[in-house]
């Protein structure tokens, strides 16, 4: 943070000024650098809505088509720029239309505050028009919630749901405010938070911990790390870099931990996980140290826990306690955050490198290459495949665009041949799998990286669960590139109904739209490609173009994605076909 | 091979907080535990709310429910104990029919053989009130049901461990 914005805070520490409640959430926004939050009007938010009309060359609202996409658009914005995003929404239908979203970042660890409108005090209880027990239901999907009814307690409030959001572990914070706190005055006067007595966000680094770390990473023979987007979210990349380049390891990627070293670097090996890179997968279960930084064994990550890494001992930095043989044991737990605790592991690591070891990543690599990668990037069938298309917008960006999926075949094949050179470059709903995130998501990345190439990869199913945002990329003149790859099936769904359940299609075939006149019709440039001569100028023509673009890709109907870990199978028993 | 599961009490210190206890049940509710018994009192500490929560599970079970319970934000620390790390009461109260108190001797002798004591007497009814461990509650039970109860009411575990719980010192470490 710069010394400027952080001089303008002390400073509003200070005055008291007598406000509404309305006003001063406006105010505790600003204090805490917000400049654009997303969000849908109604009654219970009225008072609010008027302060954002008086204060809109300080603060930017998007109105977003669905309070769903205000949420993902906050997420998308926090997860490319690591700020908090802000999302804002009406009582009753308003709030609730949030929950797919905060329970998204809840399990993607994104920080975020949602702001929800609640009918007055008084009412409470009553059944009262639009009256939903928001703080009830977000319970179980926030990081943190509260209620506000006076207008007394919005700065702390605010403040505590801002740092509980971004600090520690990060996480979606709701704050529900009646009405009439909404037009009550008081003396408003701002605090940031700096810490919360029973909330402990980062654990303090015990050296022995980090000295047993170092002492089993140097003995191992076979070592290999896993990484997540703990490195990204502690912003620990350099560290991150430093301590696998140093100890020579092969080191593998979570979805989420994706581009936290490029995928180009020599020794990075490739994503694990039920979609993931052949030689990570299987090699899980021969090394003999397996490193786990920032990541919590997700069962999409492990397959089958009674075979995974059986042989290995386990190192896990971490920063949450309750990830530390929550579905793995380990034998040394770091706890910290992970730039503070790679800094101190650094200094201790012997130099080295596995020549061997890594060549059985390699070697392993070149069957994929084989089997599934040379087909589906260079393809000699008639049909175009989703990796090709992947591949031809990955060159012609370099690497360097920030690619947001949405979630299903796509999604993987996104995050397998996608080459990022950049952190924080996938976007794309992990831990929750939530359809419809990628347009929505792909806006916020965009206005918080307005310098970075956005491009959001949907498939046709997933695209028009949130389709509706295209009004608002109109609306804001939101350069995103927008692809649908369309195969019109739900690939996913179908893929397995073809593996596991004989082919029986139950409802995944989809008659679609005309995709191309639908963007028209907001005005978007669009154009659809059906033949491989027509992909590469295609591309050039969407990366080419100022404004927002559409661009349907129609691929291969029954393609499926593999590498596979069938459910509840070993990570070794990855099929390739 | 399944691990054995044992009973344990478990103690929250929290802020006082509206939502916190449905936050804490829910942490039961989703992974399809039940919770045997619940108190919610003030603590030793001024300003520190403490939850004892009886539940039936395994140690593996147990030590990720406190990690999940530790990392909600207003929890200022969880532990848990097995029954013999603890000092534990339970009460329960009996409602009967006051004609009941001079017919049946029995029942004098039943209120005095097990500790219990009469609350309150009137015409209608009277009311027996008995604190003690599990058993103990359930025999007077039993024995009072040969009678006929009219209401009956057990309340959850309150417990005090025979470890110190270091809840004091964290708080003035923040303080510092
Ligand atoms: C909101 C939601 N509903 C259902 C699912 C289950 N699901 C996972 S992938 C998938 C199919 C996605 O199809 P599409 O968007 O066309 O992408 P493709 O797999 O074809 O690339 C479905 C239905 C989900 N993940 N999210």
């Amino acid at each position: 943070m710069d010394t400027k914005t952080l001089k303008k805070e002390t400073n509003k520490t200070q005055i008291t000024e007598r406000i509404s409640g309305s006003e001063a959430i406006i105010k505790c926004l600003l204090a805490e650098g917000v400049d654009v939050l997303y969000g849908y009007p109604g009654g219970a938010i009225m008072p609010v809505y008027d302060e954002l009309y008086k204060y809109q060359d300080k603060i930017h609202h998007v109105l977003t088509r669905h309070e769903q996409g205000a949420t993902h658009s906050a997420q998308g914005y926090a997860r490319i720029s690591g700020k908090v995003g802000v999302a804002i929404a009406t009582s009753g239908p308003g709030a609730t239309n949030l929950i797919t979203g905060i329970a998204d970042a809840q399990i993607d660890s994104t920080p975020m505050v949602c702001i929800t409108g609640q009918v007055a005090s008084h009412l409470l209880g009553s059944d009262a028009f639009q009256e939903t027990d928001i703080v009830g239901i977000s319970t179980p999907v926030t990081k943190w919630n509260c209620q506000i009814t006076k207008a007394s307690e919005i700065p702390e409030v605010m403040a505590k749901a801002f740092y509980i959001a971004k600090s520690g572990r990060p996480g979606p914070v709701l704050i529900d405010i009646t009405k009439d706190a909404q037009f009550e005055e008081f003396d408003f006067k701002y605090k940031k938070c700096k810490g919360v007595r029973s909330y402990n966000a980062i654990p303090k680094l015990n050296h022995n911990e980090v000295e047993a770390a170092a002492k089993l990473i140097n003995e191992a023979k076979k070592p290999m790390i896993v990484w997540g987007q703990g490195v990204s979210l502690g912003q620990a990349e350099t560290e991150f870099k430093a301590v696998v380049e140093k100890a020579g390891i092969p080191s593998a990627w979570t979805i989420l931990g994706a581009g936290a070293i490029p995928t180009s670097h020599p020794l990075n090996i490739g994503m694990v996980g039920m979609h993931g890179n052949y030689a990570p997968n299987v090699l899980t279960n021969e090394c003999d140290l397996l490193i786990a930084i920032g990541m919590r064994f997700d069962d999409r990550v492990t397959g089958n826990l009674s075979t995974y890494a059986k042989q290995a001992k386990v190192i896990h930095f971490e920063i949450d306690p309750a990830e530390i043989d929550k579905n793995v044991k380990t034998d040394v737990a770091v706890l910290g955050d992970a730039k503070e605790s790679l800094a101190a592991l650094l200094p201790l690591l012997d130099e080295k490198s596995y020549p061997e070891w890594h060549q059985n990543f390699k070697d392993l690599y070149a069957i994929e290459y084989e089997k599934v990668i040379k087909n589906d990037i260079h393809p000699t069938k008639e049909g175009l495949t989703m990796g090709e298309v992947l591949k031809e917008i990955n060159s012609q960006t370099k690497g360097d665009a920030a690619i947001v999926t949405d979630v299903g075949q796509h999604q993987m094949i996104a995050c397998r041949y996608a080459n990022f050179n950049k952190t924080r470059s996938n976007i794309t709903s992990g831990g929750l799998g939530t359809m419809g995130f990628g347009l929505p998501a792909a806006i916020g990345a965009k206005m918080a990286a307005p310098n970075r190439e956005v491009i959001s990869i949907s498939g046709d199913g997933g695209y028009q669960m949130t389709i509706q945002e295209l009004g608002t990329i109109f609306q804001q003149k939101v350069p995103v590139k927008i692809v649908v790859l369309n195969n019109e099936f739900l690939g996913m769904v179908r893929q397995w109904q073809q593996l596991f359940f004989d082919k029986r299609y139950a409802s995944t075939e989809m008659t679609n739209p005309d995709f191309v006149a639908i963007a028209k019709g907001y005005f978007i440039e669009a154009e659809k490609v059906t033949k491989r001569e027509d992909l590469k100028e295609a591309v050039a023509k969407m990366i080419n173009t100022d404004g927002p673009y559409f661009l349907e890709v129609c691929v291969e109907k029954e393609d499926n994605v593999f590498p596979m870990i069938p459910t509840g199978a070993s990570v070794s028993d990855v099929r390739l076909e | 091979m399944e691990a054995e599961k044992n009973i344990y009490t478990v103690s929250v210190y929290t802020e006082n907080n509206i939502g916190l206890l449905n936050r804490i049940s829910a942490i039961f509710q989703r992974r399809h535990i039940n919770i045997e018994s619940i108190n919610s009192s003030v603590s030793e500490i001024e300003g520190v709310s403490k939850f004892t929560i009886v539940v039936i599970v395994t140690e593996d079970q147990m030590k990720k429910i406190i990690g999940q319970i530790e990392k909600q934000v207003e929890v200022i620390k969880a532990y848990f104990h097995t029954d013999e790390g603890t000092i534990y009461q339970e009460s329960c109260i009996f409602k009967m029919k006051s004609d009941l108190l001079f017919e049946e001797r029995q029942i004098q002798n039943i209120i005095k053989e097990s500790n219990a004591r009469i609350v309150t007497v009137n015409r209608d009814f009277f009311v027996i009130e008995k604190s003690g461990r599990k058993e103990e509650i359930e025999l007077i039970y039993r024995e009072l049901s040969a009678f006929g109860i009219m209401q009956f009411t057990r309340s959850g575990r309150i417990a005090v461990t025979k470890d110190e719980m270091k809840i004091s010192t964290m708080l003035e470490a923040f303080q510092a």
